[in-house]
């Protein structure tokens, strides 16, 4: 349940952010091959606002693709796991996206 | 000011937690459900564990400036870490000062075999965490205060998943997989695999009595990750781990004594 601590730094990070105005929405950029998921955070999100400015807020969840290039035949592919595979067979792939877990924006009042 | 009735300035509304519905000082009633409060959006382009990231960039800057090797070391529970550093403790422990800490939900029961080996340790208890974060690395570090030029190793919660996210400031990851458990862990936990710069295949003594091939185990963790190193050991035998004080030796600053 590492989402927990995740989610639990999302919050600290917004409320340090929003320097006492209440927060309505957080929007996140998830990559697809971060080891987190959605889902969990989603509910792991409603516990940790609660009693804090972003009691109530909404989460959005921007879930970007992993993609890779392939170092052996020069094409880039989409990566649905970490299994660094290019269609024609090559191990030899360097990651582009989907590994990056951003706190993009807020909306506050 | 509110969309609907035209009441109202901005600066004025106040919103209670849980509640749409502004509340304004004049007395007209409008029950309308929408939710209009004014927003504003404020971008942050921030990484989620920035706060972790830069407590760990500054163990490793304590770290380097003392000239101390620090590993995290990753595995399921049962794998041998504890086994493992010990004997390292004793037969590495000889030539460079060890100290460890030893992460576990619960007890000190590793810190004291740790201790019982001939090293310092110190044990961090994470209770209901499944992970050492940075900052717990850090206090621990306090509390342990390594001698320069040592080695420290970090013996993180028995846990494939959640270990890997968490940059604690060490020199690199390490993760332990024993032959009990199958050959496919590697694709299983493809995240631990990804972010460690060695494996160490354990109980390869135990290799006679289960079924685990150790080159298809091999080429599982070279599609994961085709740059990790690969050594099989037997830290009860004690096959193997001449190669496993080599990398570690090897990824250590050198002493300052080497410099005249």
């Amino acid at each position: 349940m590492h989402e927990m601590a995740i989610t639990q730094s999302v919050v600290d990070a917004v409320c340090e952010h929003a320097a006492g105005r209440r927060v309505h929405s957080v929007k996140l950029e998830v990559g697809a091959l971060c080891a987190v998921v959605p889902d969990s955070m989603q509910f792991c999100f409603e516990l940790a606002t609660e009693g804090t400015l972003a009691a109530g807020a909404r989460l959005d969840l921007d879930v970007q693709p992993g993609s890779a290039r392939c170092r052996s035949c020069g094409q880039s592919f989409e990566l649905r796991d970490l299994i660094l595979l290019c269609p024609c067979g090559s191990a030899d792939v360097e990651v582009l996206a989907g590994r990056d877990l951003k706190i993009l924006s807020m909306e506050v009042s | 000011m509110c969309a609907t009735c035209g009441c109202g300035d901005d600066s004025a509304l106040i919103t209670l937690a849980g509640d749409d519905h502004h509340h304004h000082d004049h007395l007209h009633d409008h029950s309308h459900e929408h939710d209009h409060v004014h927003t504003e959006t404020v971008t942050l382009e921030t990484k989620v564990l920035a706060k972790n990231d830069l407590i760990a960039e500054r163990n490793r800057q304590w770290l380097a400036e003392r000239r101390i090797l620090a590993l995290n070391i990753t595995s399921s529970p049962g794998a041998g870490k504890t086994t493992l550093l010990e004997r390292t403790i004793r037969e590495l422990g000889v030539s460079r000062s060890v100290a460890v800490v030893e992460g576990d939900q619960e007890t000190l029961l590793d810190a004291e075999r740790i201790r019982a080996a001939g090293a310092r340790a110190v044990q961090v208890n994470t209770g209901a965490g499944c992970h050492l974060d940075a900052d717990m690395v850090h206090r621990a570090m306090n509390a342990l205060d390594p001698v320069p030029e040592s080695l420290l190793f970090i013996e993180n919660v028995g846990n494939l998943v959640c270990p890997a996210l968490f940059d604690l400031g060490e020199h690199s990851k390490v993760v332990v997989i024993s032959v009990t458990e199958g050959v496919d862990k590697p694709l299983k936990y493809p995240h631990m695999f990804a972010a460690s710069a060695l494996v160490l295949v354990n109980k390869i003594d135990l290799l006679p009595y289960v079924d685990f091939d150790l080159e298809t185990c091999t080429d599982h963790v070279r599609s994961i990750n085709p740059a990790a190193e690969i050594l099989p050991t037997s830290a009860t035998r004690g096959d193997g781990l001449d190669a496993w004080y080599d990398w570690v030796l090897t990824a250590a600053p050198p002493p300052k004594s080497v410099y005249p």
